[in-house]
């Protein structure tokens, strides 16, 4: 990161820090910590901020929704007391920090594949299928393949339109983590990153210019997330997962994903393409990302404070707002973890 | 302005007394201050591209000037090519004056030569409703509205009829170059209107009154006492017109399909420079990547200031080489 870098995310910094601050002057005696990151857990945040307030009245929340790639610049630079990342951080961007940065998963979510066919039947898909719409090898709905899957269900004869996330996105991680997984193709080809040179496909901005493309042309075949899915009631597949099941995309079969897949003691997990019979295969969690070493102690103690509430309470209001939480097991993992935060 | 016409009171004539001295003081504060408004100006400009430079040195010397030349923009291996967002933003800022143009010349040729006084005012005031519509709200309605009816309406109507020629050729989606060319001309008829009108209106009457005595009718008249008189001030409103248009993001990122590739047909979707970094830049981790979209800033910077150079040259030839006609 280079000089200017660092000096103008610091600005940015300062104005997210004190913005706020300024407004609330009256309220004085208050702590306000801030935090800056992530969009797709926004609205189980705000919850948490808003219910939080009344566990302890003496602690302010200030959260900016920037984007993980904020989230993480701005957790480095040390400009917010936590950030917030859709996407685990890298080897080289954890070594800029000037200090061990936790990751503190907290929820999780699906992505999951919408369409628009006559009547909308609601069929499957599995991993070579999906891999080959979005390499833009299956190009018809009345593919074989497609058909193979879903006997009983009659394909139009029609083009499948694929339609992708333009911006860059934790949707579109999870996505590509996926199909970097279950083809080697598009592995090599592709990759996996919050955006990608997508070899075929229109680009939609956010889920609901994915969606507003999906369900205005006849044919299309795209990916959104699940909340925003269910929100909106588009029909989307059942997916096959590793263990050969078709699975409907759920809460259930997040968590149940979360369950059975392998977690690292640094919690940078991804859950895609995850074990056991009742896992849905395209899913992510989203995490919190604070210093080990806190620099202010009375800040760092309710800051171990609230994830403590965050990772019991606090998941237990996420049901309500279609997030998937944590399944117990992790849960314990992860409490243990944040009580070795130093102050 | 006539000195005369009403003298002023004795109470009013002292107040100017006592201002008069301390003015050659405020004179100079208020000249000084001016003076440092208009050079704050350039100053940020410089500044502006000077931030962009910097932030983006690390991807100028990796990629060089490949970067204008090639088309591959792979955020996972890092390779970075503007071409295509050169090609959208220009592409689609010429569809949005070859449509937007006409429309906002004859609407503000209507409203200042032929309209009915009591007409006037109320399409000036929905012209500049227009104006006030948010970009993001227009987006939406041309993803939810425009797209769907360009498809299924115009959209196959083009196709039957200049289907022929590459620009009107290959599947029709609804979102692509020609829908985001349409959405930007719908944001930038409101300036183009709005300072055509002014332009026109201060086209002083003995011009027109001149030609209607030579027996002009009233084309003629518009033709040539008007239009040519006011063309150098025209031609201004639609420079600022295309400032907008090559700047214009939410909207056409909504409805452009944004994938970075160079088709004739403009029924095949493209991408902006501005819709490339309202899209990416959030989420945009390496420091590679993001300096790409820096020079991309850096890239939509310079072409903003070419294409207003190009306007200022183009306006002194008009200046010297064609002198206003006078009526034949």
């Amino acid at each position: 990161m280079t000089k200017l870098d660092q000096f103008s995310s610091k600005i940015l910094g300062l104005v997210i820090a004190f913005g706020p601050a300024f407004a609330g002057a009256t309220a004085s005696a208050q702590m306000t910590m801030n935090g800056a990151g992530a969009t797709f857990p926004y609205p189980i945040y705000s919850k948490w901020f808003d219910e939080y307030a009344k566990v302890d009245p003496s602690v302010r929340f200030n959260y900016q929704s920037i984007g993980s790639g904020g989230g993480q610049k701005q957790i480095t630079a040390q400009t917010v007391d936590f950030g917030a990342s859709d996407g685990p951080m890298s080897d080289e961007n954890l070594a800029k920090a000037p200090g061990k940065i936790l990751h503190i998963p907290t929820v999780a979510g699906a992505d999951v594949v919408a369409y628009n066919l006559p009547g909308n039947p609601v069929f499957k898909l599995d991993a070579d299928v999906i891999a080959g719409i979005f390499l833009g090898q299956i190009k018809k709905w009345n593919d074989p393949k497609i058909a193979g899957l879903n006997p009983g269900i009659t394909f139009p004869d029609q083009e499948i339109v694929v339609v992708h996330r333009s911006d860059g996105s934790g949707t579109t991680y999870i996505w590509t983590d996926y199909l970097s997984k279950i083809s080697a193709e598009w592995k090599q080809k592709v990759g996996t990153n919050t955006s990608v040179n997508w070899p075929t496909g229109l680009g939609g901005k956010g889920n609901e210019g994915v969606a507003g493309q999906v369900k205005q042309t006849p044919g299309a075949l795209g990916y959104v997330e699940l909340i925003y899915a269910i929100q909106n009631k588009m029909p989307y597949a059942d997916v096959k997962n590793s263990a050969g099941k078709f699975v409907k995309p759920s809460l259930e079969s997040i968590t149940a994903a979360m369950a059975t897949a392998q977690i690292p003691d640094d919690f940078r997990f991804s859950v895609t393409n995850a074990p056991g019979a009742t896992s849905y295969p395209i899913c992510g969690a989203t995490w919190l990302l604070v210093y080990e070493q806190q620099k202010d102690p009375a800040k760092g103690k309710k800051l171990v404070e609230f994830l403590k509430w965050a990772l019991t309470k606090g998941e237990d209001m996420a049901k309500d707002l279609d997030y998937a939480p944590l399944p117990n097991e992790l849960r314990e993992r992860v409490l243990k973890r944040v009580d070795e935060i130093k102050m | 302005m006539p000195v005369v016409a009403n003298p002023p009171t004795l109470a009013a004539r002292s107040t100017i007394d006592r201002m008069a001295p301390a003015s050659g003081v405020g004179d100079k504060i208020f000249k000084w201050l001016t003076l440092a408004m208009a050079l704050a100006v350039v100053v940020l400009v410089f500044l502006v591209g000077w931030q962009l430079a910097r932030g983006s040195s690390l991807a100028i010397q990796k990629f060089g000037f490949h970067f204008l030349t090639t088309s591959t923009w792979d955020p996972v291996a890092e390779q970075f090519g503007a071409l295509p967002f050169i090609y959208g933003t220009a592409v689609s800022s010429l569809i949005a004056l070859i449509i937007a143009v006409p429309l906002s010349i004859a609407t503000a040729l209507f409203l200042t030569e032929l309209a009915p006084l009591w007409i006037r005012q109320p399409i000036i005031s929905l012209i500049e409703m227009l104006a006030a519509i948010p970009s993001v709200i227009l987006g939406l309605w041309g993803i939810f509205v425009m797209i769907p009816w360009l498809r299924d309406h115009p959209f196959p109507v083009l196709k039957r009829l200049f289907g022929w020629t590459p620009l009107f050729d290959g599947p029709i989606y609804g979102t692509s170059m020609l829908a985001g060319g349409i959405i930007i001309a719908i944001m930038i008829l409101p300036i183009i209107t709005s300072v055509s009108r002014e332009i026109l209106r201060s086209v002083p009457n003995l011009q027109r009154e001149a030609a209607y005595a030579l027996g002009a009718t009233r084309w003629e008249v518009t033709r040539i006492a008007v239009l040519s008189y006011a063309r150098k001030g025209l031609f201004g409103a639609v420079i600022l017109g295309l400032g907008r248009a090559l700047g214009e993001t939410m909207a056409v990122t909504m409805v452009i399909g944004n994938t970075p590739q160079i088709r004739a047909s403009l029924f095949a979707p493209g991408y902006t420079l501005a819709s490339v970094i309202a899209n990416e830049f959030t989420e945009a981790t390496t420091d590679v990547y993001l300096q790409a979209l820096f020079e991309i800033g850096l890239v939509l910077f310079g072409i903003t200031i070419l294409a207003n150079l190009l306007a200022q040259l183009l306006l002194r030839t008009m200046g010297s080489t064609m002198p206003p006609r006078a009526v034949q």
